[in-house]
């Protein structure tokens, strides 16, 4: 018997509680695999990926620009991953004649095109908040960040200046977040709607109109906070409603196996990696069951007290007390430089590994790396780098080299911007404004 | 008429000439916003309402604003827990705020709201109210019996919800409100087959309100000051609470509201009596410490296994809990001088903490005497500052010393300009052993030497504890010399530095900024400086002990009195510190 789309659909429709046999089936994508089969196109996914303390020049900068560039000692780990990423080296956060605010000025300037005036001055949105207004929407979750030093005040992401975003520290709360019982697997065979959300639901319109009532008795600064109190049960309306309905099945999406405990806390490099792993792992599955379409990774803290076990120094006290060996590098800060490169690495490969349609989850996603700054010793903003991975749903090549002759770092927080559907003419103010995509890298 | 002039209360004077001692502490206070002038102040957010007026030397103002604050996971469970006993327990654990004029306190009143958060807030209040209506609670905390278990009961919804409400919202529920709630109680009930679930759904959703996660104060007009606003009964009592106790008010001070027995100067003042002697004090003075000490840092705090293999995970859950205890206990307990938990060699020890400072171990907490002349001496030298102002791998002369600063005397230290030449410190000389040794290159370069020498000098004092709080004497074989000067003052080792701390006036005038930001949830800055002053001589008058300088200000009109929130200038921004706004 062949099995069409419609008459599997037809059984999932007819009772509330239907069985089927049969698990994912190609029939739910188009022919050429590139679309759903209801002719949706792929979700495009963005992520940031942020690491403290930049790099060491003169092992992280390849020699050879364009495509197929070489990878020297502190990138050496991107063997599998180089032709899914674009590095740009070279460029610059200008500050103009604000104070350099210490690993605080330069990933201000990456994700939202502005330099602070002083220390307080918080980042309005950065830009995965303004991203995940486009395109996150329509998911449970309109935006996930997650951090791997266990420290929930590791954040570079912002909705507004009073509102950074709390990353998930722990894969166990991560996980349970995501696949925990609240989770709606798209595709199980079985689908009964919980009768207890129906009502749980209902009850959310009356805090709703709570909080209408309330915004008429308080002052215009608080009102935005109680605009993203509406926003925040907006959001969980949104989650019972998808709750409450039948998935489409995804291809792409297979639960992850159950996480029982947390790595032992602690910022040693080898704990970062574990939980670095497990929040990858849970971010990957997360964008294949669109569960989300925008996400944050914060690998390190800006200023980034890594400690590499036995070394009395962590990593930013060592950018500041070792000195520049013969090679013109710190060896000491480039093996946790290099530390930070494994996991982009794997970072990146553990989206490629995810077939979705005729091509991998990666190919839909766009990955926006980003750090504080260029030598983190004397503290530069110059020579800074940065990495674009995955072909945002075929908009972009990759595998490329640019140098970047000092131009903005913006440039690539505006591109991504633009491929992400975001309608703007230019970003950045004073000498961050540009109005140039990176066009080297288009399609 | 003074802010915190209160009347008819008087306190025994044990007052100390410190003031004239320590006239060179205000100079340095001055150089400590000065020390660097590479670096520009920290201004409040840009669309912030905690961009607040600065202080000022003229009273041009009164009172303190109303605030919308977010009720803490530890006030959500205190609350609770009084409501329907310590077994209903959901695990609470909420976004970190941002840090403002050193408190998270005072953070809660600009913080904004997170989708995220929301879902913290639903899956909490979803927690608890299953556990209020499951068949082992039910019985004890409904305290009424449905017609049947398996449909709706309007009567036993609404007696059930209106007590509860009352207690959750912090007032009384208004009518239409309560008549929604059991319209939802009996829907659910209904469908549900099941009234406890049908009510579970009502209080899960009362629970979700803003006006439960967050406390909203409303004011009216003052009648003894015409043209003036008071908060209303209602947010005096919640503002008194959470200041007090860490949670809502209980029954009785919600009828003090009602009554208006909370407008009357007696009636304020029972009030305020009957809460500082209660049990629950203890609750609220380890929140604030906790909060003003930055206790949240162990939350994710942990040092090197191989360098310190005794500063365990347990250790650094005790740390926190040892330094909570000793300041409870003497303030609280034993009603100290505030000065005292700089010099006090009482503490209370647990068996991961003997086993840190080389002691026997008994089971469970035991209160514990360090032995005169022993150099466990106040709250500087307990694990908890030790080691929270240390790095993974070594201790931090700067970063305790800056600790002390701006943490315990209110002095904020400037970042570090970003282009310091630390070539003196590469190359290590073999020769070099102590941090001392390391550190004195700060006090040689210029461009350093304006703030470390303000930081240094006491970190240096606290050399003879390593990065975990273990005490030695040497350091990669070398004396450890503790000697420095502080404002003014010289000391030989950290019981001598105590001492000096002991007669700092910035200590208690510390104390009593963050005392009254914390209890109105503004940044002291916007109380004009005269009527700071006022404060600060009260709390001498109280020989600096706490629940008189906690009666002073809940007494006073400052805590009670409305003003507008001033709009943003550029003096206040500069008015703010580079730490006062760092996110936690």
């Amino acid at each position: 018997m062949t099995i069409t789309r419609r008459r599997a659909l037809r059984g999932m429709l007819g009772g509330s509680a239907v069985t089927l046999a049969l698990p994912l089936l190609d029939c739910f994508l188009n022919t050429n695999g590139t679309a759903l089969a209801d002719g949706r196109k792929m979700p495009v996914r963005f992520g940031s990926w942020f690491w403290g303390l930049g790099i060491d020049a003169p092992i992280f900068v390849p020699k050879k620009a364009g495509i197929g560039y070489d990878l020297p000692p502190e990138i050496a780990s991107w063997k599998n991953i180089s032709q899914h990423v674009n590095l740009f080296t070279g460029m610059n956060a200008f500050r103009d004649g604000d104070p350099n605010l210490c690993h605080y000025t330069g990933w201000v300037i990456n994700a939202t095109g502005q330099s602070p005036a002083a220390g307080g001055d918080k980042p309005g949105r950065t830009l995965d908040h303004t991203i995940s207004n486009q395109i996150g929407r329509t998911t449970r979750f309109q935006n996930l960040t997650v951090c791997c030093t266990g420290d929930a005040r590791s954040t570079v992401s912002y909705e507004n200046a009073n509102s950074p975003t709390p990353p998930d520290a722990s894969p166990l709360n991560f996980y349970t977040r995501l696949f925990g019982p609240a989770f709606q697997d798209p595709n199980a065979p079985e689908f009964k709607p919980n009768p207890r959300l129906m009502v749980r639901k209902s009850v959310l319109s009356g805090v709703i109109d709570e909080v209408k009532g309330l915004e008429k008795e308080i002052g215009a600064t608080d009102k935005q906070r109680l605009d993203q109190y509406m926003t925040g049960l907006r959001q969980l309306e949104k989650q019972f409603d998808q709750q409450l309905t039948k998935p489409e099945p995804i291809p792409a999406c297979v639960l992850p196996k159950e996480i029982s405990d947390d790595p032992a806390p602690g910022a040693e490099v080898d704990l970062m990696a574990v939980r670095h792993k497990m929040m990858t792992d849970l971010l990957v599955m997360a964008a294949a069951c669109d569960q989300t379409r925008v996400f944050t990774m914060n690998y390190s803290s800006a200023q980034a007290n890594t400690v590499r076990a036995g070394f009395e120094k962590p990593h930013h006290t060592t950018t500041h007390e070792e000195p520049v060996g013969p090679n013109g590098y710190q060896e000491q800060c480039s093996w946790f430089a290099t530390r930070a490169m494994e996991a982009w690495a794997y970072h990146v490969e553990a989206f490629s590994k995810v077939k979705e349609g005729d091509g991998t989850l990666l190919d839909n996603s766009l990955i926006y790396a980003f750090t504080d700054h260029g030598f983190a010793r004397v503290h530069a903003l110059d020579n800074m780098a940065g990495m674009i991975a995955g072909r945002a749903g075929g908009k972009i090549k990759t595998g490329l080299h640019l140098k970047m002759e000092g131009a903005t770092t913006a440039r690539l927080g505006y591109t991504v911007q633009r491929l992400m559907g975001i309608d703007i003419k230019g970003w950045g103010s004073r000498s961050n404004a540009t109005d140039k995509e990176l066009g080297e890298i288009m399609a | 008429m003074r802010l915190f002039q209160t009347n008819k209360i008087h306190f025994a004077s044990r007052a100390t000439n410190s003031v004239s001692k320590f006239a060179i502490a205000i100079a340095t206070a001055a150089v400590l916003v000065s020390c660097s002038d590479t670096t520009a102040p920290t201004a409040p957010s840009k669309t912030s309402a905690a961009a607040v007026s600065p202080a000022t030397d003229t009273a041009e103002t009164d009172g303190s604003p109303l605030r919308l604050r977010l009720v803490t996971a530890e006030q959500l469970h205190n609350t609770l827990a009084y409501i329907f006993g310590p077994n209903i327990s959901p695990p609470v654990a909420f976004a970190p705020v941002t840090r403002t004029d050193g408190l998270l306190g005072v953070g809660r009143s600009f913080a904004g709201v997170t989708p995220s958060q929301l879902e913290l807030y639903q899956k909490t209040a979803a927690t608890a109210a299953l556990e209020v209506v499951n068949e082992s609670n039910r019985h004890f905390l409904v305290p009424c019996t449905p017609k049947s278990e398996e449909a709706s009961d309007d009567a036993c919804a609404s007696t059930f919800l209106a007590s509860v409400g009352r207690l959750v919202y912090r007032r009384p529920l208004e009518a239409d409100r309560l008549a929604q709630y059991v319209g939802e109680a009996r829907d659910a009930s209904a469908r549900l087959k099941d009234f406890y679930a049908g009510l579970g759904i009502a209080l899960e959703g009362m629970l979700l309100s803003p006006r439960v996660m967050m406390v909203s104060e409303r004011s009216e007009p003052d009648p003894a000051n015409p043209g003036k606003e008071r908060l209303d009964a209602y947010s005096l009592a919640s503002r008194l609470s959470f200041f007090l106790w860490n949670a809502a008010p209980d029954d009785l001070l919600l009828k003090a509201a009602a009554s208006g027995e909370l407008h009357t100067q007696k009636g304020l003042a029972r009030t305020v009596d009957r809460m500082l002697a209660s049990d629950r004090i203890a609750s609220g003075v380890r929140a604030f410490f906790d909060d003003m000490l930055m206790l949240e840092d162990f939350n994710n705090l942990s040092k090197d296994a191989q360098i310190y293999p005794q500063f365990t995970g347990v250790a650094v859950v005790d740390a926190r809990e040892q330094t909570l205890r000793m300041v409870v206990d003497q303030l609280v307990t034993k009603n100290k001088d505030y000065r005292d938990i700089f010099t006090t060699r009482e503490t209370f020890l647990s068996p991961s903490l003997a086993a840190l400072y080389r002691l026997p171990s008994t089971p469970g907490w035991v209160a514990y005497e360090f032995p005169e002349g022993s150099p466990r001496m106040g709250i500087l030298t307990q694990a908890a500052f030790l080691a929270a102002h240390s790095h993974p791998g070594r201790s931090s002369p700067t970063l305790r010393g800056k600790a002390l600063r701006e943490i315990l005397l209110c002095q904020p230290v400037p970042r570090p300009p970003a282009n310091v030449d630390f070539s003196a410190l590469e190359n290590p000389d073999p020769n070099i052993r102590t941090q001392r040794e390391r550190v004195s290159f700060h006090l040689k370069n210029p461009v350093c030497a304006g703030c470390h020498k303000v930081t240094d000098p006491m970190g240096l004092a606290l050399e003879n504890f390593d990065a975990a709080g273990q005490y030695r004497e040497t350091e990669k074989g070398a004396k450890i010399d503790a000697s420095g000067s502080m404002d003014g003052k010289d000391f030989t080792d950290i019981r001598q530095l105590a001492l000096v701390l002991h007669d700092h006036p910035a200590v208690t005038q510390c104390l009593a900024r963050r005392v009254y930001s914390y209890g109105t949830g503004s940044p002291s800055n916007i109380v004009p400086r005269t009527e700071m002053a006022a404060l600060y001589k009260q709390f001498e008058a109280g020989g600096y002990r706490l629940r008189p300088l906690l009666r002073t200000i809940t007494l006073s009109k400052a805590f009670s009195t409305v003003r507008e929130e001033q709009a943003p200038t550029k003096t206040a921004a500069a008015s703010v510190s580079p730490a006062a706004a760092s996110v936690q």
